[in-house]
């Protein structure tokens, strides 16, 4: 409960002057038991390094490098088209008729409701063994992006996203301060202009924390991808893992690069909230 | 449906040699179900003049505001501006709703309204605060907008706090900024809703003395107020709402020093 409040107090402090915040964490890296666990985990990354077999490495960089690009285009475009559905379907839950909103949180119930990994099967073998046996569908110009398995991949994630997300943007949506909608109502804003400029960028900016965690928790749900033959880092991993029957290396390699994933997303978020400052919230 | 031709257009249509009448309201009745609010209210503000309304909490002094801007909707009779009335139509459950929301959102632009709680948008600073309703509701070009609203924020004290999002400030701060912003839509009215009761003690002057300055230069206002002495001092008019009604109206000399009605005299007495 102490350490809460400092944290806190701390946060102010971030805000107020961030000088002299500045100072006192690179002091903080100085205490006793820090550097202590730091020596240890320097000590852990070079018995890693130097016992284990690494060997394996320079031989798949291409194929590494193929599968992080799979795994960041799912990622991010999975994530866009998600959000994309994700604003309406808070809104509608939100403001709409009865029916629309209905349909909208029975929509998110249901993706929040069932496994990924049961979605992406559905949509893999179920659609994707129906469309072949209509000939219109064979005939025209999707049939080739229809026989991939990446699209059944993308439409799965983006569905999953934008059912966690909806139900993100409801709660944000709904949590903007009813006043200030009011003020831009009493200004002559149009419907659309009050979204547009008043309640979807509040809504938006105190969902991002929660957005974050959700994008880290997307990325960490792209490889399932992988049961539906779509060659992304981790179906890569197990190719490495099955021609060259090293066991933890890979792995290990593995969680290194999500982690580094992860790090980053964590920043640019970081970068994106304190763009705009807010206090006690 | 639309009721171009209520009485108000038509006492205003006349040319003469009095102040242009800047908004009628006439009539004006309000129930939240079946509580009855505003209970047949009517009156008028001319150019220049610093309307306060009084009265006891619950009287309807705030909704009687609301009703103006139609942030809430009136059960039955009519609002105009500038001699264009309100077009209402039926809500079909014995309300009144507005027949045509782009009128309703072209009088508003020239309506400014100032809130009890601020209600600045947190996500601007305050020069995006000011310039965001010139800029995406009237079309005025940004560059102009922001030399306006420059000058406005010079104006209420704020000129090295542009760049500073709304909940860093202090609520006098924000209220001075949200008066800044009512004044950037050049309104032909302004609005206030207590915009002090929602301060700190010390906090209130700085706001009270802004509003003040523009009643000086005889801007219209129509003004809800629980600062009396304020009241008395810069209103040309004074209304006394209790239960709903009109219960006293005149010169505030005349309100404060020699209340008629009973209620009136008890109110005053119960704030010395």
């Amino acid at each position: 409960m102490r350490e809460d409040n400092a944290e806190a107090v701390h946060a102010m402090a971030d805000i107020i002057d961030p000088q002299k915040d500045k100072a006192a964490k690179s002091e903080n890296w100085l205490k006793p038991h820090r550097i202590v666990l730091l020596l240890l985990a320097a000590l852990m990354v070079a018995l890693m390094a130097f016992n284990m077999r690494w060997d394996w490495l320079p031989l798949y960089w291409t194929e590494m490098l193929g599968g992080l690009w799979v795994t960041l285009a799912l990622l991010v475009s999975s994530s866009i088209l998600g959000f994309a559905m994700a604003v309406p379907l808070g809104l509608a839950q939100v403001s709409g008729p009865a029916p629309l909103a209905w349909a909208a949180r029975g929509f998110c119930t249901m993706i929040r409701g069932t496994p990924l990994l049961l979605q992406l099967w559905l949509l893999y073998y179920g659609l994707g063994s129906l469309f072949p046996q209509i000939p219109w569908i064979r005939g025209s110009f999707i049939w080739p992006y229809l026989r991939e398995a990446w699209p059944y991949a993308l439409a799965s994630l983006t569905i999953s996203f934008a059912g966690y997300e909806g139900e993100v943007m409801r709660g944000a949506l709904a949590g903007v301060p009813k006043g200030e909608l009011e003020a831009a109502r009493a200004y002559g804003m149009s419907r659309f202009t009050v979204l547009r400029r008043i309640w979807l960028p509040r809504a938006i900016q105190r969902a991002l924390p929660t957005l974050n965690g959700e994008i880290v928790l997307q990325l960490k749900a792209t490889p399932l991808v992988a049961t539906i033959t779509v060659i992304d880092l981790y179906a890569v991993i197990s190719d490495v893992r099955q021609d060259t029957y090293i066991i933890y290396e890979p792995l290990l390699f593995l969680a290194f690069i999500y982690l580094c994933l992860t790090g980053l997303l964590v920043a640019g978020f970081r970068y994106l909230e304190n763009r705009i400052p807010t206090r006690g919230v | 449906m639309i009721q171009e031709d209520v009485p108000a257009s038509g006492t205003t249509a006349a040319p003469s040699a009095e102040r242009a009448e800047v908004v009628r309201v006439e009539n004006l009745h309000k129930s939240f179900g079946s509580l009855e609010v505003l209970k047949g209210i009517s009156f008028t503000a001319q150019e220049g003049d610093v309307i306060a309304i009084i009265g006891g909490s619950g009287s309807g002094k705030s909704t009687l505001l609301r009703c103006i801007n139609m942030l809430e909707h009136p059960t039955a009779g009519s609002v105009s501006v500038h001699g264009e009335t309100i077009a209402m139509k039926s809500d079909g459950d014995g309300g009144l709703v507005p027949a045509d929301r782009r009128q309703v959102q072209r009088i508003r632009t020239r309506l400014a309204m100032v809130f009890q709680s601020f209600n600045l948008w947190q996500h601007m600073t305050l020069l995006g605060n000011v310039i965001e309703v010139p800029v995406h509701v009237l079309g005025v070009p940004k560059g102009e907008a922001v030399e306006r609203a420059r000058a406005l924020l010079d104006r209420v004290g704020l000129s090295d706090k542009e760049d500073v999002y709304p909940a860093f400030l202090s609520g006098g701060q924000q209220q001075r900024a949200a008066i800044a912003r009512a004044l950037a839509i050049q309104p032909e009215v302004m609005l206030f809703d207590e915009p002090t009761s929602a301060l700190d003690p010390e906090l209130v002057g700085e706001v009270l003395s802004v509003i003040r300055d523009l009643a000086h230069e005889r801007r219209t206002m129509v003004l809800v107020t629980h600062e009396m002495s304020f009241a008395r001092e810069v209103a040309s008019h004074i209304i006394f709402l209790a239960d709903g009604e009109i219960e006293e109206e005149g010169q505030p000399e005349a309100i404060f020093d020699n209340p008629k009605s009973e209620r009136l005299q008890k109110f005053i007495g119960s704030i010395q």
